[in-house]
């Protein structure tokens, strides 16, 4: 009956709360010929927006995830569709209520308002839960319920208004063409739509989608049990659809929300029910909406007898009758992060995907902004589906990883958490002998990557004169995912030489005659240098944010290769790739070479055992690179160090790895060379040089100003952000970014207490300092520093606090401790001059 | 039909002025069973004919009519009309024997089939196969297709046994009259088999139901309302339009589930079957257990918001829009052009 | 005091596209998953108000597969004490006993009737729904009746319980084509009950929990004899829409004068 338009500048798939505002956001930033269609009806098209429970939680301990939050929120009282109802997260356990301290110290950081509260308070605001079944609840005031299917009717008005949208309800997608790799057209079962962009707002159905135009968006569809129960008196003497806080049983991984005369009640404690995109059923087979599943009460019976014990006074009426219950389809990551962003699969594929009630109009400005500016003023980076790893977009993995997440929905999640499914997926060559050491792995990016080794326990009983230096835990939530050994193989490299296991590294190269055009676009230090020459860079986004920071080498005259995170790297190829322009190619090298550290005052006799070339300083200087024959092999030999040491990172073919390490191992032997893992490289190493970590302290929201990164003179060609940055050098920092030592360490148990990142720095009385963005400082990064034998902490502070020796304090599990700038920019705190790295 | 032996005995019902649609549906289909074979329709009344029923009953195709009458009839009792057309059963070894799939129609012949032990097909819409042999027993068996799921799927089957027992359902063929019928032989009768047993679960007492308005499954007109309503208090428009038409209020299922309006106004699978001229249906889907109860109608006009509602796409018209706005419009127009 | 018997059936959900399974034997559930008809509800509801007004007892009995549990427990959850479950081999694909024709599923509950009736704990009075959603068969109750000489009424939109012992009478309340329709019954007897005047009650969260930890007798239900004599199910063909749009609401006037143009034509609208 309906027809669509036949040209669209973007077509929006999907019209739940992320459509909507995907849609609103564009038109509001000035882009016409918007068309948005999805196959169900209008206002409720069958989706997950169409059965959401509608509450929103301000607080969580992702920054990202509080300020899309906030961002929405804020969007949601500009419509009129918010209530403000308060809301508890109640503990019924000790550990539970730990948890909860920590959720103040993220609230604190993210400037969510946020206290503690007893039993008889939760009680006094939720009169009919038991006091008894607690030992405390989390009083998140700004709590509140939205109406989120009236939120996106407004959005798409305004944007209709805006004379920018056409919306076609009723069509459905039938194909998605892409030509030379770039998204042309939109096939519905209501005609085609020429399009130059498409954004894939589809939720549950978004893999299936985006399979049209072959492309993956890794999530699978999963059910979130919820039942309606009433009609409750004490609630239906109110007038209005929400009088009482929502109350989030976090040990039962259950919610109870008011609704009317109802209450809802919700899981996410049954077993994890996943289903495939393919398999849900049509609007037509849909007994009540495609995502609207027949209730399986087996697995929510467990349920009924918490939340019976937790309101018993209403919940055990036994007039009050379970009227709606609803197996509902909600979207799960393999990562529990949304996916965002444009396809690294097909040019002008962009993914809007696996996003909540609370965070639905915040990603819709993002993605618009991003859409648009080239970059969002949130930072969206977790969410970027350029983040994804092949294996990363496997049923297996997002099964796996969904499987093992969902119970932990309401979860305590050490901020170390490693995952036990699906490991073992991308094993570097040496990864035998790592285990007969006794490595301990974490996971990056699929990446089995040593922590600290076992065999090093030896180096404990070397060093226990020096405890002040091995800074052991007592503490089991400090020390969880955690060994003394690692600050033991700290010393051991500081003193000998450690060799490290960095096969995790992203590498790619840019080869051709605009190779260096291409780096020199992207990058901001000069690239134009001499063949040999390694150079550490900052890239920025147009407005002069870290989008990475990285090494670069030149290879050749138009030969650059590019070394990155592992875990970050996918994004940085497909930045480098997006900005390269003509006469480049851009070639993923990670998985032809491997990477082995090796550093330490040991480090050039030991190399010097292996080979026959000139590694003198004189004949290898700092910050060149060069192939030298070692061990048999041709090495590529780069001598740079993020630990703060002499030595080299040694590369060579993934399969030779294997001989290069042992080789290493057998030549430092006699000079006590220790294995050590990614625990002293990327903390207690990298924490003494104060150098900054893309994630942690770099991110889109920072600047090489604040980040006290800034060179001397900015080069003369054009970069992107360089106008951004010429300006940022001008002006006073919003921030700066330093290292703290932590003075005092005892708790008011007597118990010594260790950071671990993610907590409010305050001044000395317990008042959050506020830097020129607005944010609150907190702590970007935490680790022990062995040989300046402190506990050290980055953070960025405002700048009248950045001063070194400013006495401030940190909060931690709800108590403070005292701490000392002691670094205020970038200045290493052990070997400030970098003589070791020079030797 | 094999042999021109053979009869189709078809139950009828007599409402107090006339033969009830559904069985003169019945006999119709009988006509069209019996015919090829040679075979002779009977029909089998319980009680009393309507003064013109004798009529009605030849000009659809009865050839003999069985007119069983007993004081003890005069109450309703499934099982004494049962032992009636087991009498005749005996008395004329029918091939055949159907009756409409009215409550009643399902009731007597359930206890018919419970009686002779015979298998018995509810709301068959045809008889597919004249007679096939069945496989293990040898025994000869029609294959018919009658209804499941309010409509939804239709069930193919082997109506095993003799006679083949089944109801016919509601609307599956119009009834017409025979050309130039011959008056058909009236024999009255009386019980054989009645026994005091069969009088038990007989009616006691009968009250007419107070109609406040046009009765649902006989209106001419019905207006429907749907969930698309919005609540109980917001009938008042489509209860205006279907007096203003003359006709009735109907409902769905979730209207009187959520008690926004009593049970017998439910149109639907597990309520009114209606066959009106005109179903005007506001703010309803269409979901199978609806349709079930409204397909009949000759002319569907739908009210929706949703152009891809069933309701909208199976209707001869439809305005796509909110009834609040739709429906006092017509009630307007309807005025304006009448005054 | 009446001790009831209430026969359930587990049937598929109704409210969306029927789905047939491959081999047009049955109806896939999947998406919409399976529950009781709106008439067993009813006189689940029924059995409970009679056990209760008379002091007696409830029992709940399905024919069917082992995840007809489901529906029994819909039952024990709002005041159904006990259950019968006739498990029947499951088909893979037909979830609701399809190889049991009515006569097969009578005779089975007959067969309950008459043992329990044999222990001294028999049913006063055995309520069914007046016809299964799925399969609209309109016999297990009567043939159930016949097999136990019981009378029996079908159709009933209200039933109650008076009086004790051979004094008892069910009052049943139902609709004929003249009007309401009364009849009184000796108890024991057979009912079949109909959607309309009884409202079923929502389970309770208690409720739901005792159902949880209600006692089930499982039996393995007895072979089909007749079976159902079915050869498949098919579905009615799909009619491609021809509906005629009048308007929309953005021309509301337009829209009902097309409305009133059209009941002219059918010549609903005369004057």
């Amino acid at each position: 009956m309906s027809t669509v338009p036949s040209r669209a500048r973007t077509v929006i798939i999907g019209s739940g709360i992320v459509g909507n505002s995907v849609a609103y956001h564009l038109a509001r930033l000035g882009w016409r010929e918007l068309v948005q269609i999805d196959k169900g009806p209008l206002p409720n098209p069958g989706g997950s927006t169409g059965h959401a429970s509608n509450f929103i939680y301000p607080v969580d301990h992702s920054r990202e995830f509080a300020d899309i939050t906030k961002d929405s929120v804020r969007q949601y009282q500009e419509l009129g569709v918010f209530t403000q109802s308060g809301g508890y997260e109640v503990a019924r356990s000790a550990e539970r209520m730990q948890e909860l301290t920590r959720r103040i110290t993220s609230a604190i950081c993210w400037d969510v308002p946020a206290e503690l509260h007893t039993p008889d308070q939760v009680q006094e605001k939720v009169p009919f839960l038991d006091p008894s079944v607690i030992v405390g609840g989390f009083w998140s005031p700004t709590v509140g319920v939205v109406d989120s299917l009236r939120a996106g009717t407004l959005m798409r008005e305004r944007a209709v208004e805006l004379g920018a949208l056409t919306t076609v309800a009723n069509v459905e997608v039938t194909g998605i063409d892409v030509e030379r790799g770039r998204v042309v057209r939109v096939r519905t079962d209501k005609g085609d739509i020429e399009c130059e962009t498409i954004v894939i707002a589809c939720g549950v159905w978004s893999p299936k989608i985006a399979r049209m135009a072959g492309a993956h968006i890794p999530l699978t569809p999963a059910v979130h049990q919820m039942i309606s129960v009433g009609p409750v008196p004490e609630l239906a003497a109110i007038p209005g659809e929400i009088s009482f806080p929502i109350v989030r049983d976090m040990d039962t991984f259950c919610y109870e929300r008011q609704h009317g005369s109802d209450m809802e009640v919700g899981s996410y404690a049954h077993r994890p029910i996943l289903m495939r995109a393919e398999e849900i059923p049509s609007i037509e087979q849909s007994a009540l909406s495609p995502t609207e599943l027949p209730f399986t009460s087996d697995d929510f019976d467990p349920q009924l007898e918490q939340a019976l014990e937790l309101m018993p006074a209403i919940l055990g009426n036994p007039d009050v009758g379970i009227r709606y219950a609803i197996n509902g389809l909600l979207s799960l990551t393999p990562d529990g992060f949304p996916v965002l962003g444009e396809s690294p699969e097909v040019a002008g594929l962009w993914s809007a995907a696996a996003v909540w009630i609370k965070e639905g109009p915040g990603v819709g400005r993002m993605i618009a902004e991003w859409m648009v500016e080239g970059e969002s003023e949130i930072d969206g980076a977790h969410s970027d589906i350029a983040r994804f790893y092949p294996h990363q977009t496997t049923r297996h993995h997002i099964v796996s990883r969904t499987s093992e997440a969902f119970n932990k929905t309401y979860g305590i999640v050490h901020p170390s958490e490693q995952w036990a499914s699906n490991r073992d997926v991308r094993l570097a060559p040496m990864h035998a002998s790592e285990k007969e050491l006794g490595a301990v792995f974490f996971e990056t990016a699929g990446w089995e990557r040593p922590f600290w080794y076992a065999s090093n326990e030896g180096l404990l009983g070397e060093y226990r004169d020096r405890q002040d230096q091995l800074m052991p835990r007592s503490a089991e939530w400090d020390s969880r995912w955690w060994s003394p050994i690692i600050n033991a193989e700290h010393l051991a490299m500081r003193e000998r030489a450690g060799v490290f296991d960095l096969s995790a590294f992203n590498i790619f190269d840019l080869i051709g005659p605009g190779a260096l055009d291409a780096v020199q676009r992207v990058c901001v230090q000069n690239m134009d240098v001499g063949v040999g020459k390694v150079v550490y860079t900052p890239v920025l986004s147009p407005r002069g944010y870290f989008k990475s920071d990285l090494t670069v080498m030149r290879l050749g005259e138009k030969h650059f290769r590019v070394v990155t995170g592992g875990a970050h790297g996918n994004p940085d190829r497909k930045w480098f790739t997006d900005n390269a322009g003509p006469g480049v190619g851009v070639v993923d090298l990670t998985s032809s070479w491997t990477t082995i550290g090796l550093w330490g005052p040991k480090a050039r006799d030991i190399l010097g055992r292996l080979t026959d070339d000139d590694i003198s300083h004189k004949g290898f200087g700092f910050s060149s690179c060069r192939e030298v024959e070692a061990a048999g092999l041709r090495v590529l030999a780069s001598r740079i160090s993020y630990v703060g040491e002499l030595g080299w990172e040694l590369y060579v073919p993934m399969e030779a790895g294997a001989r290069l390490w042992n080789a290493v191992r057998e030549a430092g032997a006699g000079d006590g060379l220790v294995p050590c893992g990614i625990g002293v490289y990327g903390t207690t190493g990298r924490l003494e040089k104060g150098y900054r970590a893309y994630g942690a302290e770099l991110d889109g929201e920072r600047t090489v100003v604040e980040a006290g990164m800034q060179r001397p003179k900015v080069k003369e060609v054009d970069f992107i952000g360089r106008e951004a940055y010429l300006r940022q050098r001008e002006e006073p920092p919003a921030s700066l970014l330093c290292t703290l030592t932590v003075d005092d360490h005892t708790s008011s148990t007597g118990e010594k207490r260790y950071m671990l990142g993610g907590e409010p720095i305050l001044t000395p009385d317990g008042e959050p300092l506020v830097d020129g963005h607005g944010h609150r400082s907190y702590v970007t990064s935490a680790g022990s520093g062995p040989s300046v034998g402190k506990h050290l902490l980055l953070s960025y502070l405002p700048p009248a606090v950045a001063v070194e020796g400013t006495k401030l304090s940190v909060q931690y599990l709800g108590e403070r401790y005292p701490v000392t700038v002691a670094v205020a920019g970038s200045t290493p705190l052990f070997d400030p001059e970098n003589t070791r790295i020079r030797a | 039909m094999s042999t021109s032996a053979t009869t189709v005995l078809v139950l009828v019902e007599a409402e107090p002025e006339e033969m009830s649609t559904l069985s003169l549906e019945a006999l119709t289909f009988a006509r069209a069973l019996a015919e090829p074979a040679g075979a002779t329709v009977h029909a089998l009344v319980v009680g009393d004919l309507p003064a013109n029923g004798a009529g009605e009953l030849s000009s659809h195709g009865a050839q003999v009519v069985h007119q069983v009458s007993d004081p003890r009839l005069a109450a309703y009792s499934a099982a004494a009309w049962a032992s009636c057309v087991v009498d005749a059963i005996g008395a004329q070894s029918p091939a055949v024997v159907l009756a409409p799939a009215s409550p009643r129609g399902n009731e007597v012949i359930a206890h018919v089939a419970a009686r002779l032990d015979l298998r018995m097909a509810a709301n068959v819409t045809e008889v597919i196969s004249a007679q096939v042999q069945d496989a293990s027993t040898g025994d000869a068996a029609l294959v018919v297709r009658r209804q499941v799921m309010g409509g939804a799927v239709l069930e193919e089957l082997d109506l095993v046994g003799s006679p083949a027992l089944f109801t016919m359902a509601g609307h599956a063929v119009e009834h017409t009259t025979v050309e130039s019928p011959a008056p058909a032989q009236v024999i009255a009768t009386a019980p054989i088999s009645l026994s005091a047993a069969d009088l038990v679960a007989a009616v006691r007492r009968t009250v007419p139901v107070a109609s406040s308005g046009t009765d649902l499954t006989r209106a001419r007109v019905v207006v429907g309302g749907g969930r698309g309503v919005g609540g109980a208090d917001q009938f008042d428009e489509l209860i205006a339009l279907a007096g203003r038409l003359g006709g009735a209020l109907g409902v769905s299922r979730v209207v009187t589930s959520l008690g926004w309006r009593p049970h017998h106004e439910q149109v639907g699978q597990t309520g009114s079957r209606i066959t009106p001229d005109v179903y005007l249906a506001c703010g309803i889907s269409g979901a199978i257990q609806h349709w079930a109860g409204c397909s009949s109608a000759k002319t569907i006009i739908a009210v929706n918001t949703d152009p891809e509602a069933p309701m909208v796409t199976k209707a001869n018209y439809a305005v796509v829009g909110d009834l609040h706005q739709v429906v006092p419009a017509i009630s307007s127009e309807l005025d304006a052009r009448h005054h | 005091m009446a001790n009831v018997l209430v026969c359930i059936k587990r049937v598929p959900g109704s409210s969306g596209q029927v789905l047939l399974t491959g081999d047009s034997m049955s109806i896939d559930a999947r998406h919409v998953g399976h529950t009781l008809s709106p008439h067993e509800e009813c006189a689940i509801e029924a059995a409970v108000q009679i056990a209760g007004d008379t002091g007696g007892a409830a029992t709940v009995l399905t024919l069917g597969p082992e995840g007809a549990l489901e529906q029994l427990r819909e039952a024990l959850a709002v005041g159904v004490s006990s259950a019968v479950h006739l498990v029947t081999a499951d088909g893979g694909s037909g979830d609701s006993g399809d190889a049991h024709g009515p006569a097969d599923v009578a005779a089975a509950i007959a067969d309950v009737a008459r043992r329990r009736e044999a222990a001294g704990e028999g049913f006063d009075l055995i309520l069914l729904g007046n016809d299964a959603a799925d399969t609209g068969d309109f016999q297990v109750g009567v043939r159930l009746a016949y097999l136990l000489a019981r009378p029996v009424v079908t159709g009933a939109r209200t039933v109650a319980v008076d009086g004790s012992g051979p004094a008892a009478v069910a009052t049943v309340i139902g609709d004929g084509p003249a009007g309401t329709e009364e009849f009184q019954l000796p108890l024991p007897a057979v009912v079949t009950v109909k959607e309309g005047e009884i409202t079923p009650r929502y389970p309770s969260i208690p409720g739901r929990l005792k159902a949880k930890k209600a006692p089930v007798e499982v039996i393995e239900a007895p072979a089909p004899v007749q079976g159902t004599a079915r050869r498949a199910l098919v579905l009615p063909p799909e009619h491609p829409s021809t509906v005629q749009i009048l308007g929309t609401d953005k021309d509301t006037g337009a829209a009902a004068a097309a409305v009133v143009d059209v009941l002219h034509t059918i010549g609903v609208v005369t004057r």
